[in-house]
């Protein structure tokens, strides 16, 4: 098992190394004359110079690209135009919030979602199944941002049960960082009436942020469970008298969820993009609100470093989905 | 018929509602085993034969019709018990399953152990109460249908077995719960010649040795021959011959039994075929099902449904000719 | 027929066709139907922010501006975009495709990779970048809308083209001496259809989507447009009293969206015979 997640790792490095190559392809190479674009408009030939040699420009390409992998490589992004501080403090900072924000719903998303595509696969074009088809291409029509007004409208403003923004109420002191997330690190630090306030906020952003995902997987779950209710397996496990129950729960959704499995790593980008919006509307303080600011005020230095932030927690959740798939089909185990 | 038969099909008619429409899979399907009994059921592809086996079982194809029929089992109509009491009662525990491709059957993500050893858990009898004594019972099981290390066999997975040896775990998962019968589905099929012989000869001794009666469904009259003591010849969905097998094979009467004598490449200097197709069950001919590629086909025949008639105690035939001869009889 | 027999028996899929046609007729008779056709630039400071009532059944704006009339005339605009969009990408992703699929080669490399790295990451992140760099507007949206969506056709065609290009029919066009151009647009293309469409049904739902969203944020069109994001946006000082204001254009989105994946996931399961099993 384990040399199966080092192959994966190995795996990555390409393709993590043509994302770099991207990356600085797009800020030296494109820009006719980046020290004129760094220098800003009035600046003078001797300012350009001046920049061009502070900033290694007059190198080599090579030289340039070894020098920018160094500063990569010692998390050097450089100051942010909008918060005045440097990029890693920022991400550092707004990550575990991100974090917490997107596994919560991917969690929420996965744990309801293949129950609910396995029932409908159970009850193939009856009632449910036509019910749950209606919900999942709605989670996927439903615009976030909309959703996410209109829960607040509703939740917060209207009947006053959830907290309108923010991820813990204005008095309360954060708990003390152990692992960033504040409800592990109020439940770690024994602070209830904290642990309450932070799950509270997390709710609504939470459940906006899942449609999506949750859609998802109840699709491919139950295409899978479909697909896998053909096998001869099944008419095997039926014939020697398994209950119902225990065929589709334990034989059928074990050889069913591979598929469902492989559509969280791909769910990733909608994810990012979600985190974007809804983070946005509920004044979350993660990447995805510092991302759109980066954004709007064209804060180039942020926008790179979320670009390979994404780029390496893509590659990671990829792999994480490979192990998974692994531990869940022992074919693929032993294939490499 | 006979009271002592263990199971027996009375006229099974079944169909399928398709996007093409209405298929008849089985048309007055009649059949009886006795206990301890190997009754082959032959027929080409597509005549019904993998359904009738899983209608034994109480398991229909999906959008499927009965119309009418009775399987008694054991002295009792499975048609009328409940797909809940056939699970608790039935499937896997008084009728066991061999399946046609070893190579699809078994669960790929799941230990031989973890499929084995939960079906005695739901049936379990009496002497079976603890998981040692469950364990116990499917390691001799194992090592009686030659699994070497049946002790390691419960750990690995499918895909680290032979054809040949998942067919062996397959007739040890049928035999688990000692049932009466064991319905095994073209179980030789998939398998190589060699493999063959030894699942026949190793399934010969094990109904004789557990007394279990097995309904052998195949294409192959050459494994009917070695194997079964009665047989049951389909074509179209419907029983068109049945009898002894040294009474069949050595004088059939039914045309179709015939020409598929003539096929067998052990029997035939030439290799020849039966002219023409099985009759799709979307638009089964009117009359004998077999009329359209039948040497001896008159044309009343294309127009009259031939009766199943009694030649002699245990044998039947549907077929014009055989009706003719019983009317000229006294 | 066969087919349309098939996707009628669909209830869904019936449901999401309806839809689909029910939005173009609007988009195309906006300025005859909606009831305050004037809406679109004028305003009506006595009768701002006014509920749902038999004159404005979905209320007025902050403007005083007739929401349904808004609605309808924004369906015409999200339409609009899509269309040109879904359309654009199509015409430059097909070809590149078809391209890359047939003449494997570093060129076919080339492409591939360069819609591979546009693939990996998220379409609104890039879409919202790309926008931001050419100055925001509605034609910077549709542009970088536009420059994000031709790497899913591209990957379709690519597989189909792949696919194709081994099977016997080609080898057999080959033979008698068709030639590359001649065998791509007229026998490979044909076949890679029904994905294409496919894929560009469900494409306008997303695009009125994304679309949307960048004019929530900003980035696509601009104030007295009638565009259902922007609308939303806007509404969101006047919550939680004004709740008419978010809820129907919202609706909108959601209902046209809903049509096009609808019919999308209809169209897909009479084309792709893997899936037409288990229905």
């Amino acid at each position: 098992m384990l040399g199966f997640i080092l192959r994966r790792l190995l795996l990555v490095i390409p393709s993590l190394l043509g994302l770099l190559i991207f990356t600085f392809i797009l800020i030296r190479v494109v820009p006719a004359d980046p020290a004129a674009a760094l220098a800003g408009d009035n600046a003078t030939p001797a300012q350009i110079a001046q920049i061009r040699r502070q900033y290694g420009l007059d190198q080599p390409l090579y030289v340039q690209f070894a020098v920018y992998l160094g500063q990569i490589a010692r998390l050097d992004f450089g100051e942010s135009a909008y918060s005045r501080r440097p990029i890693v403090l920022d991400i550092k900072e707004r990550l575990p919030a991100t974090l917490e924000l997107t596994l919560s719903s991917l969690l929420f998303a996965t744990l309801l979602g293949i129950p609910l595509g396995t029932i409908a696969a159970v009850y193939h074009n009856r009632w449910p199944d036509l019910a749950l088809r209606i919900l999942s291409v709605g989670g996927i029509a439903v615009a976030a941002f909309w959703f996410a007004i209109e829960l607040q409208l509703l939740f917060a403003m209207r009947l006053d049960w959830l907290p309108l923004r923010g991820r813990l109420s204005p008095g309360l002191t954060p708990p003390s960082t152990l692992t960033g997330f504040y409800l592990l690190d109020s439940l770690l630090t024994g602070r209830w009436h904290a642990f309450g306030n932070a799950l509270s906020h997390l709710i609504l952003p939470a459940f906006t942020l899942s449609l999506g995902g949750l859609a998802t997987i109840t699709r491919f779950t139950r295409a899978g469970v479909l697909e896998t209710l053909q096998k001869d397996f099944v008419t095997y496990e039926r014939a020697q008298g398994f209950p119902q129950r225990v065929l589709i729960w334990k034989f059928v959704l074990r050889n069913s969820v591979v598929a469902a499995i492989t559509q969280i790593g791909l769910l990733f980008g909608g994810l990012v993009a979600g985190a974007v919006v809804v983070e946005t509307i509920f004044d979350w303080p993660g990447i995805g609100f510092y991302t759109v600011q980066a954004i709007l005020t064209a804060d180039y230095k942020v926008m790179l470093a979320v670009t390979l932030l994404i780029g390496v927690i893509y590659a990671l959740v990829n792999i994480i989905v490979d192990v998974v798939h692994g531990l869940l089909d022992p074919r693929l185990r032993e294939e490499d | 018929m006979s009271g002592t038969a263990l199971l027996e099909v009375k006229s099974l008619r079944l169909s399928v509602r398709t996007d093409e429409g209405i298929a008849q899979i089985l048309d007055h399907v009649e059949l009886q085993l006795a206990r301890g009994h190997i009754l082959g059921v032959v027929g080409e592809s597509g005549c019904g034969k993998s359904t009738l086996a899983r209608a034994v079982l109480g398991i229909m194809p999906s959008r499927a019709v009965l119309e009418s029929g009775e399987i008694h089992f054991e002295g009792e109509d499975l048609l009328g018990v409940s797909d809940r009491e056939m699970t608790r009662r039935i499937r896997g525990r008084r009728i066991g399953f061999i399946p046609q491709d070893p190579y699809l059957a078994l669960n790929p993500v799941f230990k031989i152990g973890a499929q084995l050893l939960p079906m005695l858990r739901w049936h379990a009898s009496a002497d079976l109460r603890s998981e040692a004594d469950r364990r116990r019972r499917v390691l001799s099981l194992l090592r009686r249908v030659q699994i070497p290390e049946p002790e390691l066999a419960l750990e690995r997975y499918p895909h680290q077995f032979s054809g040949g040896q998942r067919q062996r775990l397959m007739i040890a998962g049928a035999l688990a719960c000692s049932p009466a019968l064991v319905v095994a589905d073209e179980p030789t099929t998939a398998l190589d010649v060699t493999t063959q012989l030894q699942i026949l000869t190793l399934l010969r001794s094990l109904t004789e040795e557990f007394g279990i009666a097995m309904l052998f469904v195949t294409h192959d009259l050459g494994v009917v021959a070695e194997l079964c003591d009665a047989i049951t010849v389909m074509y179209a969905g419907q029983t068109v011959e049945t009898g002894r097998t040294d009474e069949v094979l050595a004088a059939p009467q039914h045309p179709y039994t015939q020409a598929l004598l003539a096929c067998h490449p052990d029997r035939s200097g030439a290799l020849g075929g039966i002219q023409g197709l099985v009759p799709s069950p979307l638009a089964p001919p009117p009359g004998c099902r077999f009329s359209p590629r039948c040497d001896y086909a008159l044309a009343q025949c294309s127009t009259r449904i031939p009766r199943l008639v009694k030649e002699a105690p245990g044998r039947f035939v549907s077929c014009r000719l055989a009706d003719e001869r019983q009317r000229e009889r006294p | 027929m066969l087919i349309l027999a098939k996707f009628s028996r669909d209830k869904a899929a019936v449901l999401g066709a309806s839809i689909v046609l029910f939005a173009l007729i609007i988009a195309l008779l906006a300025p005859l139907i909606a009831p305050y056709p004037g809406d679109i630039a004028a305003s009506h400071l006595l009768t701002r922010l006014k509920p749902p009532s038999i004159e404005h059944p979905f209320g007025t704006d902050n403007l005083g501006r007739d929401i349904l009339s808004r609605v309808i005339l924004g369906t015409r605009g999200a339409l609009t975009i899509a269309l040109m969009v879904v359309g654009t990408a199509m015409l430059i992703g097909v070809p590149l495709g078809l391209l890359a699929g047939y003449y494997p080669g570093w060129l076919s490399e080339g492409i591939m990779r360069v819609t591979d790295i546009f693939l990996a990451v998220p379409q609104l992140i890039l879409a919202l970048a790309l926008a931001q760099l050419m100055s925001p507007s509605l034609e910077s949206a549709m542009l970088a809308l536009t420059l994000t969506y031709w790497p899913f056709f591209t990957r379709i065609v690519y597989g189909e083209a792949r696919r194709l290009k081994v099977s016997l029919f080609i080898d057999a066009l080959q033979c008698i001496g068709a030639g590359g151009a001649r065998i791509l647009f007229l026998h490979i293309l044909p076949n890679a259809i029904s994905p294409i469409i496919v894929r560009a049904t469900i494409g306008m739902g997303f695009t009125i989507l994304v679309a949307a969203v960048l004019g929530f944020l900003g980035m696509g069109a601009t104030p007295p447009e009638p565009d259902w994001g922007l609308a939303i946006a806007e509404s969101r000082q006047y919550l939680p009293d004004a709740w008419w204001f978010s809820t129907f254009p919202g609706l909108a989105i959601f209902i046209t969206v809903l049509g096009f994946n609808l019919l999308g996931d209809g169209l897909r399961d009479i084309v792709d015979p893997r899936l037409r099993r288990s229905r």
